[in-house]
C-alpha cells in the first residue's frame, strides 16, 4: 500500500556509461527539474506569501483611498473573534460528521456487495458506473439538485408525497438545507469510498478468505478478522482525503445555496470565498486563508507521514 | 423467479454446471441471498443513473412538462432547449473556453511534469525528499486559500478574465499530479533497458527521449485524462478569475440559477453537455482515477 517514490539505493543513477564517473556535477537533474520546480514557485508558493503579507494589512476593494497600511495581528484578532468564521468551521465539522460515517459504511458495503457478487454482469456495469459520479462536474451536480429538490415540482419532493410525506423545503429552510447538501455530497463521493474499499478487498489473498470460510460461517467475522485489516490503510487515505476535500468544498454548495438560507450552509470556502469576492475585505480573507492553510499542512504532513513512510526511512 | 431461471440453467447445461460447481467450491449457497444482492445491486444502480436520466430527460422535455407534477416519464423528447443553448447564449463560447483552458493546462502539465517525475525517478540529489514532499502538499491546499492572491495577482498582470489565467492557475493541481502518476510510471520501467541503450552509446538525455518517454506514454496519457478532467470540473478559480469572455462552462451553467425564472431545460441541456465528456474520458481511465484522486495512496 505505501509506496516509494524516491529510492535510496545506490543504483538509482542510470549511468555506467563509460567514462562518466569523473563527472562530479551532473546538470541533467537540475534542467528537468528546473521548469517544473519554477513554476510550482510561481504558481503555489508566491501566492501563499502574497496571501500571508495581505494578512498583515489592512486591504478592502471598496476602499482604495484608505490604501493598505500594516496593521500588525489584527486580522488575525477579528478572524479569531469573528463568530461567523468558527461559525463556518463548526458547520464544515459538522458536514464531516453527517456525511463521512455513512459515506465510509456505505462505500464498504457496495464493495461487498460487488467483490463476491454472484450477478457478474451487473456487478461489472455497477462497477463502472460508480466512476459516473465522481468524475461528473460538481457544478452540475449542485444544478441538478436544484431541479431534484425543488419545493413545488422536484421530483424528491413527489417520491416522499407518494408515501404521504412533504412536501419539504429542502433549500429553503435551515436544517433540511445541511441535510440535502450531505445528502447531494453522499451520492457523488460514496462511489469514490466504494472504489477505494474495493482496492482493498481484491488485495486479500482468496486463499485466506477461503481457508477463513472453513473455520466460521459469520459473514461479519470473515469481514472483521480477515478483510477489515486489508481496508484499513486505504481506507485511512480516504479519511484525509474527504477531510481536505470538505476543507476545500465549495461548488456543488456553492451552486445548491450559496451558503443560505441565511448562514445555515455556509462552509469554511464558502464563507472565505464571500469576504474576499463579495465583501472584497482583502485582508480579513486573507488572514482566514492563512489559517485554513495551517489546517491544510497540518492534515497533508499526517496523510504523507502514514502513506509514504518508507522514504524517510 | 431468477433463482428458478438459474436452477433451470444449472440442469441444463454444463457451462452452467460448471459455474454452480465453482460457486459450491467457494462454499456460497446459491439460493440464499441471491435474490437479496440483485435487488441491492439494482438499488446501487438506480441511485446511480436515476438522478442522470433525470437530468437528461429534463434536457429534452418541453418546458411545461418539466413543472409537471406528477413528474412526467415518456414523453415526445424537443431539442429545442439545445438548439437554444447552441444557437443563442454564451454556452458555445464557454465549452470552447473549457476545451482550450483544460486541453492546455494539461499539455503544459504533461511537458513540465514528465522530465521533472523522470528526473525524481532516476536520480538521487539532496533533498529530493523535501522537493517530493512539497510537490505532494500542493494537492493538500484548498484553492480558496490561494484565490484571493491570484485574483490580486492576474488584476495587477492584467491577467483577468482570460483563458491565459485559468491555464497557469489549473497547474497548481495538475503539475502535482502528473509529477505523481508519472514517477511511478518511469519506476515501472525496467533499468535494464536503459542500461542497454547507454551501452550503445546514447546519451542520458537521448535515453530520456527515445526509451523512457515512449514506454511511459500510457501512463503519461492517463494522467493527461485526469488533467483534463479536473480542469475541465474547476469552478472556483474559474468565478473568481474570469467574466463574460473567458468564461469556462461550469460558471456558465451556474449562471443560469442568477436572475428570475429559471430556465431549467437550457439549464440541464448545458449540464448534460458539459458532463458528457468527462464521464467518457473518466471511464477510460477508470482504473486511475482512484490512484489520482489518492495521489497514489490506493492503487
Amino acid at each position: 500500500m505505501a509506496v516509494t517514490p524516491t529510492s535510496s539505493s545506490a543504483d538509482a543513477r542510470p549511468l555506467p556509461a563509460v567514462g562518466s564517473g569523473r563527472r562530479r556535477f551532473d546538470p541533467m537533474p537540475i534542467l528537468m527539474l528546473g521548469p517544473a520546480v519554477l513554476a510550482l514557485f510561481a504558481i503555489g508558493l508566491y501566492p501563499l506569501f502574497y496571501a500571508l503579507r495581505s494578512s498583515f494589512q489592512f486591504s478592502q476593494l471598496t476602499k482604495p483611498y484608505l490604501g493598505t497600511p500594516w496593521v500588525g495581528f489584527d486580522n488575525y484578532l477579528a478572524v479569531l473573534q469573528d463568530g461567523l468564521f468558527w461559525g463556518a468551521l463548526g458547520r464544515t465539522f459538522q458536514f464531516f460528521l453527517y456525511t463521512m460515517p455513512i459515506q465510509v459504511v456505505l462505500g464498504i458495503g457496495i464493495a461487498l456487495l460487488l467483490d463476491g457478487t454472484r450477478w457478474r454482469v451487473l456487478g461489472a456495469v455497477s462497477r463502472v458506473l460508480l466512476v459516473l459520479p465522481i468524475a461528473m462536474t460538481p457544478t452540475v451536480v449542485g444544478l441538478l439538485g436544484r431541479l431534484v429538490y425543488n419545493r413545488d415540482f422536484g421530483v424528491l419532493n413527489w417520491l416522499i408525497g407518494l408515501v404521504g410525506l412533504g412536501p419539504v423545503s429542502w433549500l429553503g429552510s435551515p436544517s433540511p438545507a445541511m441535510i440535502t447538501i450531505a445528502l447531494t455530497d453522499t451520492w457523488q463521493w460514496t462511489p469514490f469510498v466504494a472504489l477505494v474499499a474495493l482496492a482493498g478487498l481484491t488485495s486479500v489473498p482468496p486463499d485466506l478468505v477461503e481457508a477463513s470460510r472453513l473455520e466460521t460461517s459469520r459473514r461479519w467475522d470473515i469481514f472483521r478478522n480477515v478483510q477489515l485489516p486489508y481496508l484499513l490503510p486505504g481506507l485511512t487515505a480516504v479519511l484525509i482525503i474527504r477531510t481536505v476535500d470538505i476543507l476545500k468544498l465549495f461548488d456543488a454548495v456553492f451552486v445548491l445555496t450559496r451558503g443560505g438560507p441565511g448562514v445555515s450552509t455556509e462552509l469554511i470556502s464558502i464563507y472565505i470565498q464571500r469576504v474576499g469576492f463579495r465583501v472584497f475585505d482583502i485582508g480579513i480573507a486573507s488572514a482566514q486563508a492563512v489559517l485554513l492553510l495551517i489546517l491544510c499542512i497540518i492534515l497533508a504532513r499526517i496523510y504523507i507521514r502514514l502513506f509514504y513512510r518508507e522514504i524517510e526511512s | 423467479m431468477t433463482s428458478q431461471t438459474a436452477a433451470a440453467t444449472e440442469l441444463a447445461g454444463t457451462p452452467a454446471a460448471t459455474v454452480a460447481s465453482t460457486r459450491r467450491r467457494r462454499g456460497r449457497p446459491f439460493n440464499a441471498g441471491a435474490a437479496g444482492e440483485l435487488v441491492a445491486l439494482l438499488v446501487l444502480i438506480g441511485v446511480i443513473l436515476v438522478p442522470i436520466l433525470w437530468m437528461i430527460s429534463t434536457s429534452l422535455k418541453s418546458t411545461n412538462q418539466t413543472f409537471a407534477v406528477p413528474p412526467v416519464f415518456i414523453f415526445e423528447p424537443t431539442f429545442e432547449h439545445y438548439r437554444s443553448i447552441f444557437t443563442n447564449s454564451n454556452v458555445p463560447n464557454s465549452l470552447l473556453n473549457s476545451l482550450i483552458v483544460a486541453t492546455l493546462s494539461s499539455l503544459l502539465a504533461l511537458v513540465l511534469g514528465a522530465p521533472a517525475a523522470y528526473a525524481m525517478a532516476r536520480f538521487e540529489f539532496r533533498g529530493k525528499f523535501d522537493l517530493w514532499f512539497w510537490i505532494i502538499s500542493n494537492r493538500f491546499i484548498s484553492p480558496i486559500v490561494v484565490a484571493v492572491p491570484f485574483f490580486l495577482l492576474a488584476r495587477d498582470l492584467s491577467l483577468l478574465n482570460t483563458r491565459t489565467v485559468l491555464i497557469l492557475v489549473y497547474l497548481t493541481f495538475n503539475l502535482p499530479l502528473v509529477i505523481w502518476l508519472s514517477i511511478d510510471q518511469f519506476r515501472a520501467i525496467p533499468r535494464e533497458i536503459e542500461q542497454a541503450a547507454f551501452i550503445d552509446g546514447a546519451g542520458p538525455w537521448r535515453v530520456f527521449a527515445t526509451i523512457a518517454l515512449p514506454l511511459a506514454t500510457p501512463g503519461l496519457a492517463v494522467s493527461g485524462i485526469l488533467c483534463f478532467v479536473f480542469s475541465w470540473n474547476e469552478f472556483l478559480f474559474a468565478l473568481v478569475l474570469t467574466q463574460e469572455q473567458a468564461r469556462t462552462a461550469p460558471v456558465e451553467a451556474a449562471n443560469f440559477m442568477t436572475g428570475f425564472g429559471v430556465r431549467w431545460g437550457e439549464m440541464m441541456a448545458t449540464g448534460t453537455v458539459i458532463v458528457l465528456p468527462v464521464v467518457l474520458f473518466a471511464a477510460l481511465a477508470s482504473r486511475y482515477l482512484v490512484r489520482g484522486l489518492t495521489m497514489g495512496a490506493v492503487k
